[in-house]
């Protein structure tokens, strides 16, 4: 059995190497769009408002799947084809956008509205108390629930197995196939999945450690 | 709009694959949520590595385990067998989260009044957790289920006949992708509404039964 284990890892991780491109490649795509329309759920006029709070809930409301079936099978019908790999990326960058943008709006409210107020009572403008004051304290509040749908993305693309993207799910089933050892090949796989997430959940913790909030040490009261 | 009937053949699937691992996950968690929040380090500590372990690996892979794995061996299962063991797993290890959130939520002293009243176990645990845990345990789990609801789509990959297994189908039979998966997202989109008005109102009248 270690033999076969031996033989299986360098065939899995080109397959390991296509699921991070494609976690990568929609997180390149997909964040711009979550900004966009959290920014129009927040600031736009209302019809435009309503339009990306759509968006927004059809987005986080249709299956994954469902999802890439429409970019890869459904898309052709207007006159856009594209392979596997491409369609994957889109539709996860789809996917993020939605989920994303619901991070970026909870991440603005969550700054307190006493900053907003602080700003006003220093005479700063809209868009330097944005720039100086509320954006930074909203990136530091957005980052962790960012880096844990970084994770999820990544055991999403396993999806695209359905649509044959060579990434490591279709590659061990392809090994599996022709060596009928489901299990082991099916096991190591997730495995492969297991460790990277763990992986990210411990830079989470890093992550979350030196810019949480909830560890800033409170302003000690001065005497002066 | 036969599209729309043809599709609905495929309700019947979805929703019990994902009423059945609701069901199978719900109740398997239980122990689980149990054992990890146990006083003994070695069993809190191997309950917390199972749920970090399962949530860890996607869904899919649970699924293709579970139907290609234990299809080598002698016991040979259905897909919607299959199905409903490989989500059913995956749920028990997200239900068991939330099982342990609601249990923490539950002062110390509710226990201990408990066993000081000489309540036996079950009386314990109708009477005293569960309506005091109920109302921190039914959002997220409203949230899960219709997660689940569409996590139940996976099964079509290894051919239930759910909703997408049907759209997908048709779509290779007849090129018209592009509308039959619009319809199958609107299904599941609707199919999700009932499970989240059911939550919020559950959610609401335990809430104000506990804080009576």
């Amino acid at each position: 059995m270690i033999d076969s284990i031996m033989t299986m890892v360098p065939e899995f991780l080109p397959g390991l190497g296509i699921s991070l491109l494609v976690t990568i490649a929609s997180l390149i795509l997909g964040l711009p769009l979550g900004i966009l329309l959290a920014l129009g759920s927040l600031f736009a006029s209302t019809p435009l408002k309503f339009v990306c709070i759509g968006l927004v809930e059809l987005g986080r409301g249709v299956p994954g799947l469902i999802m890439l079936y429409l970019v890869y099978f459904g898309l052709p019908q207007l006159g856009i084809v594209m392979d596997a790999l491409p369609a994957a990326m889109i539709s996860l960058a789809l996917m993020t956008g939605a989920y994303t943008a619901e991070i970026f709006v909870a991440g603005f409210r969550a700054v307190p509205q006493g900053q907003w107020e602080a700003c006003g009572t220093l005479a700063l403008s809209y868009w330097k108390s944005l720039r100086l004051v509320i954006l930074p304290q909203a990136i530091k509040i957005v980052v962790p629930p960012l880096i844990g749908w970084s994770i999820m993305l990544f055991q999403a693309t396993s999806l695209a197995y359905a649509i044959s993207v060579p990434e490591l799910m279709s590659g061990a089933y392809n090994y599996a196939s022709v060596t009928f050892e489901y299990a082991l090949a099916f096991t190591l796989a997730g495995s492969m999945y297991l460790a990277v997430t763990l992986l990210g959940f411990w830079l989470f913790r890093g992550v979350s450690n030196r810019r949480s909030m909830s560890k800033a040490k409170a302003p000690r009261p001065t005497f002066a | 709009m036969e599209l729309l009937v043809l599709l609905s053949k495929g309700i019947g699937q979805t929703l019990s694959i994902t009423f059945g691992a609701l069901l199978l996950g719900s109740v398997l968690a239980v122990p689980l949520a149990a054992m990890r929040r146990s006083e003994l380090p070695a069993v809190s500590t191997s309950a917390k590595i199972l749920i970090e372990g399962i949530r860890g690996v996607p869904p899919i892979v649970w699924l293709l385990l579970i139907y290609f794995a234990l299809g080598e061996t002698d016991l040979k299962l259905t897909t919607f067998q299959a199905s409903v063991i490989g989500l059913g797993i995956v749920s028990t290890a997200y239900i068991a989260e939330i099982y342990r959130a609601g249990l923490d939520a539950i002062p110390g002293g509710q226990f201990e009044a408990a066993d000081a009243l000489g309540m036996p176990f079950g009386a314990k645990f109708f009477k005293v957790i569960t309506p005091q845990a109920a109302a921190v345990v039914i959002p997220p789990l409203a949230t899960f289920a219709i997660g689940l609801l569409k996590d139940s789509a996976l099964a079509s990959v290894i051919g239930a006949q759910d909703i997408t297994f049907r759209a997908f189908q048709e779509a290779q039979a007849n090129l018209n992708g592009l509308t039959v998966f619009m319809w199958a997202a609107l299904l599941y989109i609707l199919l999700s509404i009932p499970i989240a008005a059911l939550a919020r109102y559950t959610g609401s009248r335990l809430a104000r039964k506990v804080t009576a």
